[in-house]
């Protein structure tokens, strides 16, 4: 590479520039947990300062986890994420390489169709889809949840997924089917591994609005059995919205879980990017 | 030729046109969980729209809502108010979100450089929070008596320019809108770094032989090649924007103060479907809104589709 590149001055200078955005990025987020590690008198007076052995309290937690079922919450919020995320790539794949790779009439009406979804919030049909998960019985399960989400993130899912998989060389399919492999076994053996990066790309974008939303669990799934994290939180906000020690609490608990998730998605992108998969 | 060797042709002639099942297989199950899940509720709520309560009773319509919301005194100022904000709050994240995540991407793909899983892992990182804990500690930042934005901006000697700027009408918008660039700004960095890293290395080296570097080589062979991303950022951006809800709702509740300055189409919708306070819930006007807001991204996704994506060079490599 280039000597410019790599020359002292500039690469301090990069690295400063993105420091310092790295700051903005967290600020608030440690700003967050330190303080909710905090008396309620040190979190007013002093909210930039770290917990010391004199301010240091855990009566947030302790709220938190002696009034909600928390442990309850991060299971279903899990399991509601996952299997969408497991859902969507799957089914988006399928779809993505179903019109990125044959010739069929009505190819581009279907891909049209499908990406219709992108643009509209699913929100829009919200008082239809109550009444549809009434009819079939599906109302605080997580089954409503899982189709929801997985309703809304496959028009994504399949738009960034065929954008991909258009890259994907035509000579290595048809060498693959000179080979003798059916259809399936193309897709699932020489397509699924080359665009593991968009599907890694796709699953961290697909799980942020699931683990983040609000608006379903309230009107799908809000009993109690049903809760997902982040219902949890605002509800604690709703019933503790004085009580700051609890709701910091129960925030840097909702951050948790999706930052472990992140890194094991994250893990795959870096490897997906690196080996050069897509280029 | 010989004979059984016509007839083979023959009879493979009807195999080639057979209906490929794959291709159904591959598309059902996302076409099922789609359709049933998503298209038809929302046929239902756009159907909604034409109807509306008459003496007690459903009835047909027809645009007699469309005319009640943009011209009607007790909708129209609202509904105005609210499109105006949304296009302001959209102009905001493409000034500022869109180039910030372009250039953060653009120095995170520099070759050798260290820290750079750190860097994008922790820039990223607001984009995984939810609004609740996003809208409360900004809430938190920005409030003059918690004093942590005054302490900041005395450390850079600005003191004097602070202001409770979400208590403002005249601010509040572009408060809300640089909040959510703050927690949004990963997605395009994200895509746009995946774009850049896809850039061969053949490429680049022959730029760099040509002495083709630094900026000039940004602006002249890596961007160009990034487009479609920056096309595929941008209609994100307009699409998120004009469903964008949330982190209104967090900051400046239901009825998206001071004054409704933070009002745009999601809040309005909501607080038109579901009531809020006094006001009942009213589901024709909701569908209403809600149809006008499908119109407004129709005909952005639809530009982007016909006009821009199809001027767009692809290069294949």
């Amino acid at each position: 590479m280039s000597k410019a590149r790599t020359s002292p001055i500039r690469s301090s200078l990069v690295h400063l520039a993105l420091i310092a955005y790295t700051l903005v990025a967290l600020f608030p987020v440690f700003l967050t947990i330190i303080n909710s590690f905090k008396s309620r008198n040190a979190i007013f007076r002093n909210p930039l300062q770290v917990p010391t052995p004199a301010t240091f309290d855990l009566v947030g937690y302790q709220t938190v986890l002696g009034q909600g079922d928390f442990a309850l919450y991060f299971q279903n919020s899990l399991i509601v994420t996952v299997v969408s995320i497991a859902a969507v790539l799957l089914f988006g794949a399928m779809a993505a390489f179903a019109l990125s790779e044959y010739r069929f009439r009505g190819n581009t009406m279907m891909g049209l169709y499908l990406a219709i979804g992108i643009m509209i919030p699913i929100r829009l049909g919200t008082v239809a889809i109550l009444q549809g998960m009434v009819a079939a019985g599906l109302v605080n399960t997580l089954t409503a949840l899982i189709l929801v989400y997985t309703a809304q993130g496959l028009p994504l899912a399949i738009f960034i997924l065929s954008e991909f998989m258009r890259t994907v060389s035509d000579d290595l399919k048809n060498a693959g089917r000179i080979d003798g492999l059916s259809e399936y076994a193309i897709f699932f053996r020489l397509v699924l591994p080359l665009v593991r990066p968009a599907m890694a790309t796709v699953a961290v974008f697909t799980m942020i609005p699931i683990w983040n939303d609000l608006w379903f669990p309230l009107i799908l799934a809000p009993g109690e059995a049903t809760k997902t994290v982040t219902l949890g939180s605002q509800i604690f906000i709703g019933q503790f919205v004085t009580n700051w020690n609890a709701v910091l609490a129960a925030l840097s608990l909702a951050i948790l879980p999706v930052l472990v998730l992140y890194v094991i998605f994250s893990r795959q992108l870096i490897r997906g990017i690196t080996s050069g998969a897509v280029k | 030729m010989s004979q059984a060797e016509l007839q083979s042709i023959a009879r493979a002639e009807p195999i080639r046109r057979q209906i490929r099942w794959h291709i159904l297989v591959f598309l059902l199950p996302a076409l099922v969980i789609y359709s049933a899940v998503m298209v038809l509720p929302l046929i239902e709520t756009l159907r909604l729209s034409l109807f509306n309560v008459v003496d007690g009773q459903p009835a047909f319509v027809g645009l007699a809502n469309f005319k009640v919301l943009f011209g009607d005194a007790r909708w129209a100022s609202d509904f105005w108010n609210a499109l105006k904000n949304n296009f302001i709050f959209f102009v905001i994240h493409m000034l500022v979100q869109n180039p910030i995540g372009v250039a953060l991407a653009a120095l995170l793909s520099i070759p050798k450089l260290r820290f750079v899983g750190f860097y994008r892992t922790a820039i990223f990182l607001p984009t995984l929070l939810s609004f609740v804990i996003v809208g409360f500690i900004w809430k938190l930042i920005l409030s003059p008596i918690w004093g942590v934005a005054p302490w900041m901006m005395d450390l850079v000697g600005m003191k004097s320019l602070f202001a409770p700027w979400l208590g403002r009408p005249g601010s509040a918008l572009i408060a809300v809108s640089l909040i959510s660039v703050w927690q949004y700004v990963g997605i395009p960095m994200m895509l746009i770094y995946a774009a850049l890293l896809s850039i061969p290395d053949e490429v680049i080296e022959a730029a760099e032989c040509d002495g083709v570097t630094g900026w000039s080589q940004f602006f002249k062979i890596k961007l160009p090649l990034i487009l479609p991303a920056i096309g595929i950022i941008s209609i994100l951006t307009f699409v998120g924007n004009f469903n964008a809800f949330d982190l209104v709702y967090t900051v400046q509740g239901a009825l998206a103060g001071p004054d409704g300055s933070t009002d745009i189409l999601g809040t309005l919708l909501y607080r038109t479907f579901f009531g809020f306070q006094l006001q009942l819930g009213d589901r024709s006007m909701g569908a209403t809104i809600a149809t006008v807001m499908f119109l407004i991204i129709l005909a952005g996704v639809s530009l982007y589709l016909f006009v821009i994506q199809r001027r767009m060079r692809r290069y294949q490599f």
